[in-house]
């Protein structure tokens, strides 16, 4: 565990300039299981890997709908998540009810952004442990969002959040340069691929475990017209988990692996 | 649900301190806010300086709205060279009826409401019909606290390659239409206006709306005794608004030397 001599509070500075409070916040996030965004010229999607405590227990919520506009994946202490998210639905719908306008997206990122600042500099306060990936569509288009604990919020092409979040992140470095004119299934597809960097040797992706949050038009594989926010749980989701490129694992099948490079094969 | 545990038990108010961050011991307190003089505090009862008609229609290239530079002090011409055309951004102008010291507080609130949303620099702004959502809002709220903003506003603009004309009053009262009128013009100009307008939106050109207007303008000024032969016209197309200098309609009064009570009483 860490153990810093200005730690025990988070608005002391510590000689070296940081705030190591806040920092440990930054940590609860990578204690969530993994949260993947992506976002094309089109659409904004998520997708979210959600963890179960046991055989008998459900599967813990990951992605919350915001407005018919707005959703957001979590990842660290749910219960910050449903502070937070109650928040957003208030903005969102203050500006509903003021100007009959959808929220732009940014405006909603920096509102929890600026709440959680807030946190970072108040005597007394601690910080948010939740990091949020927030997809919307406004009249600027998709966009995709990360919000974390420190206050910061960026826009983004492709993110990801939670455990393990970094091999995500390494597939997404990978493929991001093509993610802008991908259809709607070709990146969920990459979604798909990327959250599965995140899982442990023995696990796999499947329609209990994975939530995928789209705004933009329907895919093929979808019963709605609507372009609103929605999210996909259970069977609705197999056709998605169908289009995944099986992946090689070079410990049992080592022979066509040799020639190739060892990360994902893509080819299709 | 609050968000923060020194609000609990009290009622909310999120319209102010939404991001908590004022100390506790500052937080706003949301109880009773009665004084010695609360009992003293009268609500607007009546208008005093008063503007009369606007008139506002829909042409081919936008919307086109005219009001005369006249705020009245019951029947007396009190101020002569009062603007009650007010652009709003870059896609909206309103318009106002009623008492002007009301209809300078809206201008205020709006000119604020706009800073706040050019600060943001995100590329949002807010169009004509996110403006009259507000004040209709604004609006209601006022007669709900019983005390109302008096005036009739027209709010008119074009975004998006879009027309937009509609209607508040102090009531909160709203509607659309492809001609409006408020006030003493709402009786006199309105007919002339639908006549000339409906079912001829898209074809009207510039100059004839301008025509319209300065018609309608011209039969205001000879029926309505709260009104002035000096007016502007403001326009709002696709390339922004425009609001012209004061103008005035050639008159004729040769024909009121018949009428008893007109001028010198000879009798």
């Amino acid at each position: 565990m860490f153990r810093n001599t200005y730690d025990s509070d988070n608005t002391v500075f510590s000689p070296q300039g940081r705030l190591h409070q806040v920092e440990y916040a930054l940590e609860a996030v990578k204690q969530g299981s993994a949260a993947v965004g992506l976002r094309s010229k089109t659409h904004s999607v998520l997708l979210a890997l959600k963890r179960s405590t046991g055989e008998l227990a459900s599967y813990q919520q990951k992605m919350f709908r915001i407005d018919d506009h707005v959703g957001i994946a979590i990842a660290g202490l749910t219960s910050d998540a449903r502070v937070l998210s109650n928040f957003m639905r208030q903005q969102a719908m203050s500006s509903k009810m003021a100007f009959n306008r959808p929220i732009p997206v940014n405006r909603l990122v920096s509102a929890i952004a600026d709440k959680a600042q807030v946190n970072t500099q108040e005597y007394g306060r601690r910080p948010y442990g939740v990091g949020f990936l927030v997809i919307g569509q406004d009249k600027s288009g998709p966009h995709l969002y990360e919000f974390s604990p420190s206050g910061n919020s960026y826009e983004y092409y492709a993110m990801s959040i939670g455990a393990r979040s970094q091999s995500a992140k390494t597939y997404l470095e990978k493929h991001y340069e093509s993610f802008a004119d991908c259809s709607l299934e070709d990146l969920i597809k990459h979604g798909l691929h990327a959250l599965r960097e995140t899982l442990q040797q023995d696990k796999d992706l499947n329609v209990n475990n994975t939530s995928i949050g789209i705004v933009g038009a329907p895919s093929m594989h979808e019963n709605t017209t609507g372009v609103s926010f929605r999210m996909l749980e259970g069977e609705t989701i197999k056709p998605f988990l169908d289009t995944m490129v099986p992946k090689d694992v070079p410990a049992t099948a080592p022979a066509p692996a040799a020639t190739a490079d060892e990360d994902v094969q893509m080819t299709e | 649900m609050d968000h923060f545990p020194t609000n609990w038990g009290r009622p909310r108010n999120d319209a102010f301190d939404a991001y908590g961050t004022y100390p506790i011991a500052q937080r706003p307190y949301n109880g009773p806010t009665t004084d010695a003089f609360s009992e003293g505090i009268q609500h607007t009862q009546q208008p005093i300086v008063t503007g009369t008609s606007v008139l506002a229609i829909k042409y081919k290239d936008g919307i086109m709205m005219s009001a005369d530079n006249l705020a009245s002090y019951g029947s007396l011409a009190r101020f002569k060279d009062i603007q009650r055309l007010h652009p709003v951004g870059t896609n909206t102008v309103i318009g106002a009826g009623g008492d002007m010291s009301d209809f300078q507080y809206i201008q205020g609130l709006l000119d604020e409401l706009m800073v706040e949303e050019f600060t943001q620099q995100d590329g949002h702004s807010l169009g004509p019909s996110e403006i009259h959502e507000y004040l209709s809002h604004v609006m209601y709220s006022r007669r709900s606290k019983m005390n109302p903003l008096w005036n009739s506003l027209i709010v008119g603009g074009f975004k998006d390659g879009k027309r937009f004309l509609s209607y508040v009053d102090l009531l909160g009262t709203t509607y659309s239409a492809s001609t409006l009128a408020t006030g003493y013009g709402s009786y006199i100009a309105q007919p002339l206006l639908r006549k000339a307008v409906e079912g001829n939106e898209d074809v009207i050109t510039e100059d004839e709306a301008v025509r319209i207007l300065e018609q309608s303008m011209k039969v205001l000024f000879y029926r309505d005794a709260r009104s002035l032969n000096k007016y502007q016209i403001a326009k709002i197309t696709a390339d922004g608004v425009s609001v012209s200098e004061s103008r005035s309609a050639d008159t004729h009064w040769s024909f009121a030397e018949g009428i008893r009570g007109y001028g010198a009483q000879t009798q």
